[in-house]
């Protein structure tokens, strides 16, 4: 466990070392209160509740996100960093989990930030704040989800814009997995089965769930089991890519 | 102690490494020579547990690199090919980041920290980013993060590639001092060097040893006593060989 803390820290704090970081929580937040106030009409609604503004989320992690996970592996790859971080005495799976641990903790500091919102929300009215911090858990375990499939893909190219782009078609197919857009494609020839796991990965489907005030502990196996799933694929990739 | 059986790599149609074996002792200095794409490179890479190999195995102070990894790479200093280092961390930050990882702190981690600047003399670059430093700094950063924490076995490939005539002449003094009680293997492309601090000199040719004694008695093979004159013999006679 010793061995999670160099790489956790060497990896949180190069976000800080470029414009990265900053850049990122300047548009971060910003689209998020773009996305509120604008599109989701915050103040017409006349409701005291943050719905709107965690309505986003999922579409806004469908950028953010992918953008924030896809040099994790594939710039160690292209800088040659790879060789050095592999051959260090730390186990492979320490490496993949601190890596990815930093990069949660990132976007919870950003999704942290817009506690504003939080605080214009409760000067304008009374909203339930127990539900409040339950979509705020919610987004966050989403964003970790995000995340691993980010880190798993970054992991099988040197290329970034690989990396993301292909990050962002997967975590699409997987937000939306409950509509019909991806369900048509099954319907008709797969069984019903098979459909209707297809459509229970739906991150709209989870997170809604959770956003409504119930932290099912169902939902939170959900992303917590996804994030084990794409970090588990993310150690067998790098560990394939060893034997060259 | 270094022991190297049987060791074996294929890229595809082409192998790299073919049945290799070699045994290197302490206070041994082998210097591993072989033209570009002799498979010198790629053997540094499966003895240090980055590369897998096909076939054989590698075993440092008897823990073997591929089913004791972290036992063997605790006991190893390595520098890669091209020096990787992360650049956007300053020389102080990046060995910091090495001493963690290497489970060194306070003032254990202090003192190896100042062995190894000192040793590298890296003391007058310590706070810049590594990405402005010039070849022969980059180098020394990772020279410096091998001899940390004063290793048992040091696999170094081309220490002195990019530096000036002075910095060649530190750098194979500080590699000649560790020499004593430390199994070292460099690989280099300069006979000079193999001349200046090896006890041994191998030349590797399309994955195979072609040669393995002791520089004098190299430069003794050829009339001259010219080392360059016997390795291009050795070598472009076995590729003609190859081809025919």
């Amino acid at each position: 466990m010793s061995m999670l803390g160099p790489v956790f820290a060497r990896e949180f704090k190069s976000y800080f070392a470029t414009p990265l970081a900053f850049v990122f929580i300047v548009i971060f937040l910003f689209a998020m209160g773009a996305f509120t106030f604008y599109l989701g009409h915050f103040y017409d609604n006349g409701v005291a509740d943050l719905t709107v503004f965690f309505g986003y989320h999922p579409w806004l992690y469908l950028f953010l996100v992918p953008a924030l996970a896809m040099r994790l592996w594939a710039e160690e790859r292209r800088s040659g960093t790879m060789e050095l971080l592999l051959t260090l005495p730390v186990p492979l799976w320490a490496t993949v989990l601190g890596k990815f641990l930093a990069a949660w903790a990132f976007a919870g500091l950003a999704l942290i930030l817009t506690f504003p919102i939080w605080v214009t929300v409760n000067y304008l009215g009374n909203p339930d704040n127990g539900v409040i911090l339950a979509s705020y858990i919610g987004s966050f375990l989403m964003a970790g989800a995000y995340l691993s499939i980010g880190a798993c893909i970054s992991a099988a190219t040197s290329n970034q814009v690989i990396a993301f782009i292909v990050s962002v078609v997967v975590c699409f197919l997987l937000t939306i997995s409950g509509a019909p857009l991806v369900l048509d494609a099954f319907r008709g020839w797969a069984p019903l089965t098979l459909t209707e796991a297809i459509s229970s990965f739906s991150f709209l489907t989870h997170f809604a769930a959770i956003t409504g005030g119930v932290i099912d502990l169902r939902d939170v196996i959900f992303f917590l089991s996804l994030i084990g799933l794409f970090l588990t694929a993310n150690m067998l990739i790098v560990d394939l890519r060893k034997s060259g | 102690m270094i022991e190297i059986q049987n060791l074996t790599k294929r890229f595809g149609p082409v192998t790299a490494v073919a049945n290799l074996s070699l045994v290197v002792k302490p206070g041994e200095v082998l210097g591993f020579l072989g033209p570009n794409g002799a498979g010198k490179s790629t053997t540094m890479k499966m003895v240090t547990g980055y590369l897998a190999p096909d076939e054989g195995s590698a075993r440092i102070c008897g823990h073997d690199i591929v089913s004791d990894t972290i036992a063997a790479q605790r006991k190893l200093g390595y520098l890669p090919e091209g020096a990787p280092a992360y650049g956007e961390m300053t020389p102080r930050q990046f060995l910091h980041f090495i001493a963690g990882v290497r489970q060194l702190s306070g003032a254990a981690a202090k003192a190896a920290t100042e062995r190894a600047v000192t040793g590298a003399e890296l003391g007058s670059v310590m706070d810049q980013p590594i990405d402005t430093l010039s070849k022969g700094f980059r180098r020394r950063v990772g020279l410096a993060q091998a001899i940390l924490h004063d290793p048992e076995v040091l696999v170094l490939d081309e220490p002195t590639d990019g530096l000036d005539p002075n910095q060649k002449h530190a750098v194979r003094g500080l590699i000649r001092g560790m020499a004593k009680n430390k199994t070292i293997v460099i690989s280099t492309h300069l006979l000079e060097e193999v001349e200046a601090i090896c006890t041994r000199a191998v030349i590797i040719d399309q994955g195979r040893v072609v040669v393995d004694e002791t520089p004098a008695a190299l430069a003794a093979r050829s009339a001259t006593g010219r080392l360059d004159e016997v390795f291009r013999q050795l070598t472009t006679r076995d590729t003609a060989g190859a081809a025919a």
